[in-house]
């Protein structure tokens, strides 16, 4: 990859670009990741100029799918983190448990391996039945990924290991069944759950939660946009409810923080 | 060899590290100065798991403040800042340190390419880069935008470094302002802003 094929002004222009003509807004991701995720498409796609590239993006309806699944960044894993799984299941779930309905926002979900993860420990907890998630995502392709609950085989092995450490009860291979290099889970796990796309920058609140998981999606946006977005969680969080976040991601610095309760060491937070 | 005394004080060192680079790095620390004037990141490949070892190891090494990167915080002089288990480090042009989970480069997450190349940018001249033993080739393409960017390029000897091949591709594909045995890196880093 070349580094400096694209500087940054060029990336302003880009993304000015992106929120004019398909009202994504992208000024308020941390600089030095976007810019990394451009250059890399455009080395990815073969561009041979910025203007090429520009006016692609910014005509190209079909490309500009393209553009927004791979900007974003899409990585995950079930069970990643499995002390976080398990203080999930040991420390948050129990205590919802005791209502009567569950709602979960999952947001930022990508193709959906943390939010059948979470379903997979409320199944085994006896309360998947009263329970709803909700996984949002930015990017519709991604979120037709999820719907359909299929990951590549290869990684199941990996995944295996991270439910076992984080308590899982059962031969996790009884959650899936092996289709050619997929493993399609279980429609029990998905019926709870609710597709939509949302976006983190600019829709609103649409329901109270008692949990809201989202981790690793707040690496990439700048302090601005993470507090904006800690004001649309706490909007959206029952009191008492909790905000589970990635392993790098901290409530810290935002002015509301001392309203929330950390459990234990995990990236949870308990609204009090 | 390019010129190897060179007046442009150190903004950064970002020192990048495989198989074989623990040793360098347990031998280097304890000989560093204590008010090094720069700040020092260290992008070292590890299993995922061992998250806190690295950091503990050289804690006790060094008077130097030694912790693992938090997204958002700013580097500053005399502190090492050690890139977290499967995150890529990136440095912003305010000199903060965005954290990313995107698809591992050359194998790896950390990947020491990505620092190097986004440091190389902010920091141009006054960035050094250091690469240590291991075994993929992962840092060339960053020393490559490092030297492009007239930041200074220092690799282990690959003659007595544990594992050669990284610092090997290194001295074959960039053009190097040092190559230094890992004795003698301590009080490198020690005069850089003599």
């Amino acid at each position: 990859m070349i580094s400096d094929a694209i500087d940054n002004e060029q990336v302003e222009i880009l993304l000015n670009d992106v929120l004019e003509s398909h009202g994504y807004d992208f000024l308020e991701y941390s600089h030095a990741s976007i810019k990394r995720r451009i250059i890399r498409l455009y080395g990815l796609d073969n561009f041979v100029s910025f203007a090429e590239f520009r006016y692609t993006v910014k005509t190209d309806k079909q490309y500009f799918k393209r553009f927004l699944e791979e900007i974003t960044v899409n990585v995950t894993e079930m069970f990643r983190d499995p002390s976080f799984y398990k203080s999930l299941r040991n420390d948050v779930l129990p205590v919802l448990g005791t209502y009567p309905f569950i709602r979960i926002w999952v947001a930022g979900c990508s193709t959906g391996e943390e939010a059948y993860s979470l379903a997979i420990v409320l199944k085994e907890l006896n309360l998947l039945n009263k329970s709803l998630i909700y996984a949002t995502d930015i990017n519709p392709s991604v979120l037709d990924k999820a719907k359909k609950g299929m990951f590549p085989l290869n990684y199941l092995k990996q995944y295996s290991e991270n439910y076992l450490q984080s308590g899982g009860l059962k031969d996790f291979s009884t959650y899936y069944t092996a289709n050619y290099s997929l493993a399609k889970f279980d429609e029990s796990l998905n019926s709870k759950m609710i597709f939509s796309t949302h976006n983190l920058v600019s829709d609103h609140s649409f329901n109270e939660f008692q949990l809201i998981l989202c981790r690793n999606v707040l690496i990439y946006f700048d302090k601005d946009l993470q507090h904006k977005v800690f004001n649309l969680f706490d909007g959206s969080i029952e009191k008492l409810g909790y905000l589970a976040l990635g392993s790098k991601e901290s409530l810290e610095f935002w002015p509301k923080a001392k309203e929330y309760k950390r459990v234990k060491m995990e990236k949870i937070w308990r609204k009090l | 060899m390019a010129e190897t005394v060179d007046s442009t004080p150190c903004g950064a060192l970002i020192i990048g590290g495989s198989a074989g680079s623990l040793d360098v790095l347990l031998e280097i620390f304890p000989a560093l100065r204590n008010d090094i004037g720069f700040p020092i990141v260290l992008v070292i490949h590890r299993k995922a798991s061992n998250e806190s070892l690295l950091t503990d190891l050289l804690k006790s090494r060094t008077t130097l403040e030694v912790s693992e990167a938090e997204e958002k915080e700013f580097l500053s002089p005399g502190k090492v800042f050690i890139a977290p288990a499967d995150y890529h480090m990136l440095i912003e042009e305010d000199q903060s340190i965005s954290l990313d989970y995107s698809e591992k480069v050359n194998y790896s997450r950390p990947s020491i390419d990505v620092t190097f190349q986004s440091a190389a940018e902010v920091f141009r001249e006054k960035l050094v880069c250091i690469l240590l033993s291991g075994s993929n080739a992962d840092g060339v393409e960053g020393l490559k935008s490092a030297n492009n960017f007239r930041g200074r390029v220092v690799i282990q000897n690959p003659n007595t470094a544990i594992m050669p091949y990284m610092p090997q591709q290194a001295v074959l594909n960039v053009e190097p302002h040092l190559i230094l045995d890992s004795h003698d890196m301590a009080d490198y880093i020690n005069k850089l802003n003599d």
